[in-house]
């Protein structure tokens, strides 16, 4: 039996109102789920839509970006509507965040400790006294070893790679369903990336939590994923498990995507390429969204864009190559 | 590379780099007088081949960039030698130098940051002839849309401003400028890192066709170990201002000795097909970088490293070759 998901984003759109005359449609009818305890990654380059995915999940885009159309469900709650006051308690307590770059989400005048208990007595309704414990056990959680220390400091005085460990220790404070991390490693050394990456996996066990990962490293992806969803141009266009996605990649872009990734185990003396780049948002074609640079465009492609087609069980691509293999 | 051409290639050595160091002081005090200094880059000695390609891989402040701009003489060592073609470079002048700086280049990483948004495509390419050579308006065009052809630009847009490309074409726009001057060495720092990885691909097979093209020898910079081992023959590998090993890409992929090389790999998530997740041993290197202003005595790398001992805190390890003559290691394992 499956579990009833988690979270289920249903036909999100979130557009930009540039100007008058143009919108640039960041995310054009997004759907997805994410059940309790699942690692998904969504994996995009810059422009696919995906930080902004996320973003409106937890209802933070800004003007001129609006949620156009689409529901996002947690449990069975519609949260898309909800008001700013219901969605505050809920972003921390349900639904928490991390960011790519840590010192920009920290705030640079207060201590780490003052940043931590604010969330706790916020959130969780602790005394004062009580909640600076709270937070030195929870840098102790993230593997900070001097955390009487830390809690003192300022998040200048840190290193990236601590920073990153203490903004974890805030989001898993009010022990969230749900943690969305938007690129939580890309500033981060490779050593250090893998430090972040493995604690991560061990709070998701821990706290039971499921986790949304977006990022556009294909590596990180494989090793930490469960399922994967891959986006263009705004849409998804492939989603499947993750080994069957990287064993059996269907769509021509992704296909794309990993023959560009340098490989460690062979040697090739080109990379494969994807000529072009991608197309500006506001400015889509409007037939295939990957028509102009795929190597298998078709006429019809170029009219029409494809519809996902659900070609197993867990595998759906958005290409008219696989028209025939719908079982849907 | 065989090892016969690696032969040949020592007869054509390039660049010699001996003994580099440059710290950076660091003023403290009412007098502001030099209260310590950071040692960016920390005794470093090799040599580069004409027509190679040598990466040097490292981590944020391991000194690697401050290597790249020291070389070019962008700025100035605080000790050692550099030899261009034979030539002692490290105690010219800056204006002695202009001569060798039409061969040796540089492409910079961020292609927002190191174009002039003010100048276009066509002023910006030109400008290192307006420099360097006597050549009139008319050559000088001529030359920037044969350059800007051959590394995939429109010769069209000349007249277009940095803002109107993307990252890729702009990081060809950096590539056209460094090589409309027929360069012998090509320093690139971080060329594709802030690019998308199709991008990437594009860019770097760019710059191999351009080395077999234009017979360019490449010193390439870089964080990401994947796409060092693609573009380069031999590798170094820096951390905190040093060269802990230095050697043949295969030899250095497949028989990593140096620990910090060895976790360095293992951290590298690979896109890993087989069911075989939780098997694959990782050897994880634990902690952060230590301070280049205050260094752990002996071994730098000692203080993270799963295989201290006792010697490593006291004696400093030198560069030394316990496998054979082009793979050298740093670490007190192999004396």
């Amino acid at each position: 039996m499956k579990k009833p998901p988690l979270l289920s984003v249903n036909q999100l759109k979130t557009h930009f109102y540039l100007d008058k005359n143009r919108v640039a449609k960041a995310v054009d009818g997004v759907s997805f789920t994410v059940s309790p305890g699942e690692t998904v990654a969504i994996v995009g380059e810059s422009g696919s839509g995906k930080s902004i995915t996320a973003l409106s999940i937890m209802q933070l885009i800004e003007k001129p970006g609006k949620v156009v159309e689409g529901s996002i469900h947690l449990h069975d709650k519609e949260i898309s509507n909800l008001p700013s006051k219901q969605m505050t308690k809920l972003r921390g307590n349900e639904i928490a965040m991390i960011f790519q770059e840590p010192m920009t989400a920290l705030n640079p005048v207060f201590t780490i400790g003052n940043q931590i208990v604010e969330m706790l007595r916020k959130h969780r309704k602790m005394e004062k006294k009580q909640a600076k414990i709270e937070a030195i056990n929870l840098l102790k959680t993230v593997g900070i070893s001097r955390a009487e220390e830390v809690v003192n400091e300022y998040p200048h005085q840190l290193s990236g790679g601590m920073r990153q460990r203490a903004m974890i220790a805030m989001a898993i404070s009010c022990n969230p369903k749900l943690l969305i991390a938007d690129e939580p490693t890309t500033a981060l050394d490779v050593t250090i990336q893998a430090q972040i990456l493995d604690l991560m996996v061990e709070m998701k066990e821990k706290f039971n939590m499921a986790l949304l990962l977006i990022t556009h490293d294909l590596g990180v992806v494989s090793e930490y994923a469960d399922r994967i969803i891959v986006m263009y141009g705004g849409q998804v266009v492939e989603e499947a498990k993750a080994k069957e996605l990287l064993r059996t990649t269907e769509h021509p872009y992704t296909k794309g995507l990993l023959e560009s990734l340098p490989n460690l185990k062979e040697d090739v003396d080109r990379l494969g390429t994807i000529k072009g780049t991608v197309p500006p948002a506001y400015d889509l074609p409007s037939g295939c969204r990957f028509y102009d640079r795929c190597p298998f465009a078709m006429e019809k492609c170029k009219q029409t864009n494809p519809p996902l087609y659900q070609i197993n069980d867990n595998h759906t691509v958005r290409c008219y190559l696989h028209e025939k293999e719908d079982i849907k | 590379m065989t090892r016969l051409v690696q032969k040949k290639a020592k007869e054509n050595t390039l660049l010699d780099v001996h003994h580099i160091k440059k710290y950076f002081p660091i003023k403290g005090g009412i007098l502001k007088r030099t209260v310590a200094h950071l040692k960016a880059v920390d005794d470093i000695s090799f040599s580069v081949y004409k027509g190679e390609t040598l990466g040097i891989v490292g981590e944020s402040g391991s000194g690697k960039s401050t290597l790249g701009r020291v070389i070019l003489r962008l700025l100035d060592p605080t000790e050692g030698e550099i030899y261009f073609n034979g030539d002692e470079i490290s105690k010219l002048k800056q204006r002695q130098v202009r001569p060798y700086r039409r061969d040796m280049q540089m492409v910079f990483q961020d292609p927002f940051g190191s174009l002039n948004s003010k100048m276009s495509v066509a002023e910006l390419i030109e400008e290192p002839l307006l420099v360097q050579t006597n050549l009139s308006k008319k050559d000088r065009k001529e030359k920037a849309v044969a350059i800007m052809e051959h590394v995939g630009l429109r010769a069209g847009d000349r007249l277009k401003y940095p803002h109107e490309f993307s990252g890729g074409q702009r990081q060809r726009i950096s590539i056209a400028r460094a090589l409309i001057i027929n360069p012998q060495l090509v320093i690139c720092d971080e060329p594709v890192s802030a690019l998308d990885v199709s991008i990437q691909a594009q860019v770097l097979n760019l710059m191999k066709d351009l080395q077999d093209e234009l017979s360019l020898t490449y010193i390439f910079i870089a964080h990401d170990l994947s796409v060092v081992k693609h573009i380069s023959d031999r590798i170094a590998v820096m951390y905190l201002g040093r060269i802990v090993e230095i050697a043949p890409k295969k030899a250095l992929y497949e028989n990593a000795l140096h620990p910090y090389t060895q976790g360095l790999l293992a951290s590298i998530p690979i896109i890993d097909i087989e069911d075989n997740k939780q098997e694959r041993e990782k050897i994880r290197i634990t902690g952060d970088l230590p301070s280049p202003v205050n260094p752990p005595t002996g071994c730098p790398f000692r203080t993270r490293c799963p295989l201290v001992h006792d010697r490593c805190s006291v004696e400093r390890p030198e560069l030394k070759r316990p496998e054979n003559d082009e793979h050298l290691v740093a670490c007190h394992l192999y004396t």
